[in-house]
C-alpha cells in the first residue's frame, strides 16, 4: 500500500507540500558557468530545459541545450572525456543505469541539500542512499478505446483484461467494423522486446534470477506473455512488425484502428485537434493497460524522466546546472505546459492525456527495471521474438534463443562469466 | 622503371593504404579477440517515484581496477568467432547429431544468427549481382543507339536512381509500398486481395530488398558499360558486318568480349556493395524477415549501453573473409587474362 499511495503522491500530484520556491537570479548557482545539456526532443523536455534557460542563462557565461532523438546513442561517449561535453543529461529509467554502468553520473545529495527544496523525496532517484537523478515526469503504455467503435460492435466497456480487449477486437471484426482493430508497436527491435516486457510483467514475469544476471525469461510467465502477445496481433494489421509509436499513432488518428497499447506520451498528440478528426478524438478514452486477471497487474512499464549531472565536469558547472535546472521545477512551469506531460510535479491537474497513465500507475504497474545488464535482454528480445510472432516457432524455442542469444551477449560484456 | 624509383612512386600510397586500410582492420583483428571485463555486480536498494526496491549496480571501484589492470579486456583468443552469435560449431555439432534430416538441420543452422545473416546476404549478392551487369549492359547498349538529340536526358535519367541517397531513396520506396501507398494499394487491386501486404511476409520482403537494389546499382553499371561502348573500334564493327554477322552476333563476339576486362571490373566492385548491403534494410524495417553481415555488426554496436565491440569486431573479420572468398575467381581470372596478354 505504501507504493501505491506514493505512486497517488506522485502521479495525482495530491500530496506535494513543497516549500514556496524563490524563483529569480538568487538559486541560479554560481555565476559564469557552463550549462551544457543533453536530452531527448519531446515537448516536456523542452519545457523544462527551456525554463532553465529562461531562469539562469543571464547568469551564466554559457547556456546550450542539445535536444535530439539520439541522445541515448551518443550520451556515453559525450560524458566520457574529462571535461565532459555535457554538465547534464536528461534521462529515462533505462538511460540511467546506461550511464551509471560507466559511473559518469555523479552524486547529488549535497545539491539537492543546497539547491532541493523544492523537490519531494520520492522525485530523488536514490540507489543506495545516493540520489543519482531527480525525476520530473512520468511515462507508461496503456490502453487506448473507440468508445464509438465498441458501442457499435455492441461491447458497453473499456476493456480491463487481455481477455476483454481480445473478445472486443474479435466482436469488432465479427460486426465487419475493422479487419485490424488492434494497434501495437511491434517493431522488430526495441519495440518488439518492450511489448513482450508489458505482458510478462502483467504476468508476473522476472528478467533475471535475483542479484544476478542469470535469465529467466523462459519460464511460464514468458510463455503466457508471447501466447497472449500472438493473439493480440492476430487482429493487428499485417504488418505491425514494422510499426512504432508513429506509425501506430497515425493510424489512430486516422480512425483506422479501435483499441491500442501504446505511449501515454502520445495521448496529448493524439487528443489534440492536429492530425485527426473530431470523431476519433471525442471518442478516444485513455485508461489503465489491460491486465491478466481483473485487478490484476497492469501490462505496462512505469518510467520517469528525470536530470543527472556529469562526473567529468567541475563543481561548480555541476552546481550552476543543478541549480538551473531545479530552478525549472516549479508550478509555474508545469501550469504553463500541463498537457505536455505527466508532471510529477506540484501544480499537475491531471488532465483526459494523463488519465491513461494514471490509472496504469494507480493499478500497480511495474516500472521498468533499473538493472545493469537490462539493456543486452531487451536487445536480444528485440532481435529474436520475431520468428515466434511470424509462426516459424514455438514460444519455448523462441524463448529459450532470446536466453542464448542475451548468454551470449552478457558473457561477452562481462555479466556473465 | 627501375626498383628505387618504384619504390618511391608507390610510397605515398602504400603509406596511406597501410595507415587508413590495413592497420584499423589490424585493430579491429585485436579488438575481436577480447571480450569485456567482469561486471562486478552489488545488490543495492534503489529508489524512486515508483517507490523503493532491491536491484543490482555495477560496482564501480571494483570495475574501475579490473579496467585499469588490462584496458583491451579479458582475452578471449578465438571465442567470440565461436560463439553463438559468429560460428556456433558447437550449436552446429548439437544440431548435427540431434537432427535426423537435412530440412531439420539446416532449419537450426538458419536460426542462428550469423548463418541466417549469411543466407540472405549471399542470396541478395548472387542475384543483384549478375541482374545489375545484365540489365546495365542492355540499357548501355540501348543508350547507346539512341540518335543523338535523346542521349544526354536519358544518361541523366537513368542515373537517377544513384543520385538518390540510399538511406532515403528505400525510405521513399518504403512508403510507396505501405498498404495505403501507391503501390501496395495497387499491388493489393491487382491481385485482389485487400490483405496482401509485402512488409509482411519473408518472400516478398526479400524480392522488395532485391529490386530496390538492382534499381539503386544499376546505374554504376550502366554508366561504366555506356564509356566502355565509346572505345569500341568502328573498323572492327564494320569488318563483322562485312563478313556478314547479324547485329546480336557482333554484340555477342565482338562488343562483349571487348567489354570483358570493364564487366571485371565492375563484377568485382558489385559484389564488395552488395556484400555490405545494410540501409535498405533499416529503411525499409526488414530486420524481422532479413538481416545481413552488416546489419549484425550494427546491431551489436548500437546496444550503446554495451557495445559489443569484440563480437562486431569479429562479424567485421568475417565479412572480410567472405568478400575474398567472393572475389577470389574474379581476381584469378583477371591475373590469368594479364598474364596471357603480358606473353
Amino acid at each position: 500500500m505504501y507504493i501505491r499511495h506514493l505512486m497517488m503522491a506522485g502521479v495525482m500530484s495530491t500530496l506535494m507540500g513543497s516549500a514556496a520556491f524563490a524563483a529569480g537570479h538568487a538559486a541560479c548557482g554560481p555565476e559564469g558557468q557552463s550549462v551544457r545539456i543533453l536530452a531527448s526532443d519531446f515537448p516536456a523536455i523542452h519545457a523544462v530545459a527551456g525554463t532553465a534557460e529562461e531562469n539562469c542563462a543571464s547568469g551564466a557565461a554559457e547556456f546550450t541545450r542539445n535536444h535530439t532523438t539520439e541522445a541515448r546513442q551518443i550520451m556515453n561517449a559525450a560524458l566520457t572525456p574529462n571535461p565532459a561535453e555535457y554538465t547534464s543529461v536528461i534521462v529515462a529509467n533505462s538511460t540511467l543505469t546506461q550511464l551509471m554502468n560507466d559511473g559518469l553520473v555523479r552524486p547529488l545529495n549535497d545539491l539537492v541539500e543546497k539547491y532541493g527544496d523544492n523537490i519531494p523525496d520520492n522525485l530523488k532517484i536514490s540507489i543506495d542512499g545516493n540520489v543519482m537523478a531527480i525525476a520530473f515526469m512520468a511515462n507508461s503504455q496503456h490502453l487506448f478505446s473507440r468508445s464509438d467503435i465498441l458501442a457499435e460492435a455492441g461491447v458497453d466497456s473499456v476493456p480491463a483484461t487481455y481477455d476483454e480487449m481480445i473478445a472486443a477486437a474479435q466482436a469488432i471484426r465479427g460486426a465487419g467494423i475493422m479487419e485490424y482493430p488492434i494497434v501495437m508497436n511491434m517493431k522488430t527491435g526495441w519495440n518488439v522486446g518492450e511489448s513482450f516486457n508489458l505482458a510478462f510483467l502483467a504476468h508476473g514475469g522476472e528478467f533475471f534470477k535475483p542479484g544476478t544476471a542469470e535469465p529467466m525469461v523462459n519460464s511460464e510467465a514468458g510463455v503466457a506473455a508471447l501466447n497472449t502477445l500472438k493473439a493480440l496481433v492476430e487482429y493487428a494489421h499485417p504488418d505491425h512488425l514494422t510499426q512504432a509509436s508513429n506509425e501506430t499513432q497515425a493510424l489512430w488518428e486516422a480512425g483506422e484502428a479501435a483499441l491500442g497499447i501504446m505511449w501515454g506520451s502520445r495521448g496529448a498528440a493524439i487528443l489534440d485537434d492536429e492530425g485527426s478528426t473530431e470523431q476519433v478524438t471525442s471518442n478516444t478514452v485513455l485508461s489503465a493497460a489491460p491486465s491478466v486477471e481483473p485487478g490484476g497487474k497492469p501490462g505496462a512499464t512505469l518510467w520517469w524522466d528525470g536530470f543527472t549531472i556529469s562526473t567529468n565536469v567541475s563543481d561548480a558547472e555541476a552546481e550552476a546546472t543543478f541549480a538551473a535546472l531545479a530552478s525549472a521545477l516549479t508550478p509555474e512551469m508545469v501550469a504553463a505546459n500541463n498537457d505536455d506531460a505527466v508532471w510529477l510535479l506540484d501544480g499537475f491537474q491531471p488532465g483526459a492525456a494523463a488519465a491513461g497513465v494514471s490509472a496504469t500507475a494507480q493499478g500497480g504497474a511495474a516500472p521498468y527495471p533499473m538493472l545493469p545488464q537490462i539493456g543486452l535482454m531487451h536487445n536480444a528480445l528485440g532481435a529474436e521474438l520475431t520468428d515466434f510472432l511470424q509462426g516459424n516457432e514455438s514460444a519455448e524455442k523462441a524463448l529459450q534463443d532470446v536466453e542464448a542469444a542475451y548468454m551470449t551477449a552478457a558473457k561477452e560484456a562481462g555479466f556473465l562469466q | 622503371m627501375k626498383h628505387k624509383t618504384f619504390f618511391w612512386f608507390i610510397l605515398p600510397s602504400l603509406a596511406a593504404m597501410t595507415l587508413f586500410i590495413a592497420l584499423p582492420i589490424v585493430s579491429v583483428f585485436i579488438q575481436s579477440l577480447f571480450v569485456g571485463h567482469e561486471q562486478v555486480l552489488v545488490v543495492s536498494e534503489s529508489c524512486g517515484p515508483f517507490g523503493c526496491s532491491q536491484t543490482t549496480s555495477v560496482d564501480l571501484e571494483a570495475t574501475e581496477k579490473l579496467r585499469e589492470e588490462a584496458p583491451l579486456g579479458q582475452f578471449n583468443g578465438l571465442g567470440t568467432y565461436l560463439n553463438r552469435s559468429h560460428l556456433a560449431f558447437a550449436e552446429i555439432g548439437v544440431a548435427w547429431a540431434e537432427t535426423d534430416t537435412w530440412n531439420d538441420f539446416w532449419s537450426v543452422v538458419g536460426d542462428l544468427p550469423f548463418y541466417r545473416a549469411l543466407a540472405f546476404t549471399l542470396t541478395y549478392t548472387a542475384v543483384v549481382t549478375p541482374l545489375v551487369i545484365l540489365l546495365g549492359l542492355a540499357i548501355a547498349m540501348g543508350v547507346n543507339t539512341l540518335p543523338k538529340l535523346l542521349k544526354g536526358p536519358s544518361i541523366f535519367v537513368s542515373l537517377l536512381p544513384f543520385l538518390v541517397t540510399p538511406l532515403v531513396g528505400s525510405l521513399i520506396l518504403f512508403w510507396m509500398v505501405d498498404s495505403d501507398g501507391v503501390i501496395g494499394a495497387t499491388i493489393q487491386l491487382i491481385f485482389n486481395d485487400p490483405n496482401l501486404s509485402l512488409k509482411a511476409s519473408a518472400a516478398l520482403t526479400w524480392t522488395m530488398l532485391i529490386v530496390y537494389g538492382v534499381w539503386h546499382t544499376l546505374p554504376f553499371s550502366f554508366i561504366t558499360f555506356y564509356a566502355g561502348l565509346q572505345t569500341v573500334p568502328d573498323d572492327i564493327i564494320e569488318a563483322a558486318k562485312v563478313d556478314g554477322a547479324s547485329k546480336w552476333e557482333t554484340t555477342l563476339h565482338v562488343v562483349v568480349p571487348h567489354l570483358m576486362p570493364l564487366v571485371s571490373f565492375v563484377t568485382l566492385m558489385l559484389l564488395m556493395d552488395n556484400f555490405r548491403v545494410f540501409e535498405p534494410i533499416v529503411s525499409f524495417s526488414a530486420e524481422a524477415h532479413a538481416r545481413s553481415l552488416s546489419w549484425i555488426i550494427y546491431n551489436d554496436l548500437r546496444e550503446s549501453g554495451n557495445p559489443l565491440y569484440g563480437s562486431a569486431g569479429a562479424t567485421s573479420m568475417l565479412t572480410i573473409i567472405g568478400v575474398v572468398i567472393l572475389l577470389t575467381p574474379v581476381l584469378l581470372r583477371t591475373w590469368r587474362d594479364f598474364n596471357r596478354k603480358a606473353h
